[in-house]
C-alpha cells in the first residue's frame, strides 16, 4: 500500500492527540495526593512544611508518565519518524 | 518548517539549531545552540564562584552583604543533603551542590532568553548516567555480592532466578525515566512558550511573564529539587547503614 505525506501527516496530528490523553492519570495522581496533603495538613498543621515538600516530590514523580505522552507527541508532531 | 503543521506558526520554534560544523576524525559533527547556552551558563557560575571564594576568603566573623548570601545557599544546599542521607552526608555535599547549582540555573535560564540547556536529551543523559554510577560504584562499595544477587533475585529466593531480567530492566529504567523526566519538564515548558510567542504574535506582551513564572521558575526549581531527591534517595538505599563489607 501506498500513502501520500499529507495522510501520514494527518494520522501522526491525530496520533499526537491521541498519546497526550496519558495526561489523565496523571492528572488524577496530582488530585489525590493534593487531597491527601491538605487532608494531612488540616489534621497536624504543624507538618506543614514536610507535607508540602513530599507532596511536590511525589506530584512531580507522578507526573513523569504524562510526559511520556508529551514526548510521543512531540516526536510525532516535530521530528516526523513516520514520514518516508 | 518543512510540513506547515502548525499553519499560521511560521516563526514557532523551539528545536536545537547547528552553529558550526566540524569533522571529527571524518564525521561530520556539529555546535549547537545547546553547547552555546550551557557555555553561557558555566561562565556565569564560574563568575560567581570566583566571587564568592573571594568573599569567603576575606570573610569576616560577622558576615555582611555578598558573603551572607553566599554562605545561606551552601548552608541550605548541605541542610538538604544532611536531612536525607544521614551520616554518609558530607561526602556528598560537592556533588550534589553543583548538580542542583547547574540544573537550577540551566533551567531559569529560559528567562535570560536562552534556550534552556536541560531541554536537550543530551545534557540531561549523562547527569542521570552519572547518577546510575554512582548508585553502582556505592552498591558495589557498601554490599555483599550475595546480597546484590538476592535483590535482583528479589520476590522469588535465590536459587530461582526468574525474576531477574525483570530487575535488570527495572534497574535501567532509573536513569532513563531520570532523564526523561527533567528533559521533558523542561521542554515541555520551553514548548508552551514557544507556541505562546509564536502564535499569539502582538497579542502575548507583558502577560507571558506570568507563565514564565510558572514555567521556569516554579517548574524547574521542582525538577531540579526532584532530581537531586532522587539522586540522594537512590545513593542513600545503597549505602543503608554505611557499614562496608
Amino acid at each position: 500500500m501506498d500513502f501520500n505525506e499529507n495522510f501520514i501527516l494527518g494520522c501522526s496530528a491525530i496520533g499526537a492527540g491521541l498519546a497526550v490523553i496519558a495526561g489523565i492519570g496523571p492528572g488524577v495522581g496530582q488530585g489525590i495526593a493534593a487531597g491527601h496533603a491538605a487532608a494531612a495538613v488540616g489534621r497536624n498543621p504543624g507538618a506543614s512544611g514536610d507535607i508540602r515538600s513530599t507532596m511536590l516530590l511525589g506530584q512531580a514523580v507522578a507526573e513523569t508518565t504524562g510526559l511520556y505522552g508529551l514526548l510521543v507527541a512531540i516526536l510525532l508532531l516535530f521530528v516526523q519518524p513516520l514520514l518516508p | 518548517m518543512e510540513h506547515g503543521i502548525l499553519l499560521s506558526g511560521t516563526d514557532v520554534d523551539f528545536m536545537i539549531h547547528g552553529v558550526f560544523q566540524y569533522s571529527f576524525f571524518g564525521h561530520p559533527v556539529w555546535i549547537t545552540t545547546s553547547h552555546v547556552c550551557i557555555l553561557i551558563v558555566i561562565l556565569i557560575l564560574t563568575g560567581f564562584a570566583i566571587a564568592a571564594n573571594r568573599a569567603i576568603a576575606k570573610g569576616s566573623e560577622v558576615p555582611g552583604g555578598f558573603q551572607n548570601v553566599v554562605e545561606l545557599i551552601v548552608e541550605k544546599l548541605d541542610g538538604m543533603v544532611d536531612s536525607t542521607m544521614g551520616k554518609a552526608a558530607p561526602r556528598f555535599y560537592n556533588y550534589i551542590g553543583t548538580v542542583f547549582i547547574f540544573i537550577l540555573f540551566s533551567n531559569i535560564s529560559g528567562l535570560l532568553g536562552l534556550r534552556p540547556p536541560t531541554a536537550d536529551y543530551g545534557v540531561t543523559l549523562p547527569l542521570a548516567l552519572v547518577t546510575f554510577a554512582l548508585i553502582h560504584v556505592n552498591k558495589w562499595k557498601y554490599q555483599k555480592p550475595m546480597t546484590i544477587w538476592e535483590d535482583l533475585c528479589s520476590p522469588l529466593p535465590k536459587w530461582l532466578p526468574i525474576w531477574l531480567p525483570i530487575n535488570l530492566i527495572s534497574t535501567v529504567a532509573v536513569p532513563v525515566s531520570l532523564s526523561l523526566r527533567l528533559f521533558a519538564n523542561v521542554l515541555s515548558g520551553t514548548a508552551m512558550m514557544a507556541l505562546i510567542y509564536g502564535l499569539l504574535g502582538w497579542f502575548a506582551t507583558a502577560w507571558p511573564a506570568a507563565l514564565h513564572v510558572y514555567f521556569d521558575l516554579f517548574s524547574g526549581a521542582i525538577q531540579t529539587y526532584v532530581f537531586c531527591m532522587l539522586t540522594m534517595t537512590y545513593i542513600a538505599n545503597e549505602i543503608g547503614d554505611g557499614t562496608r563489607r
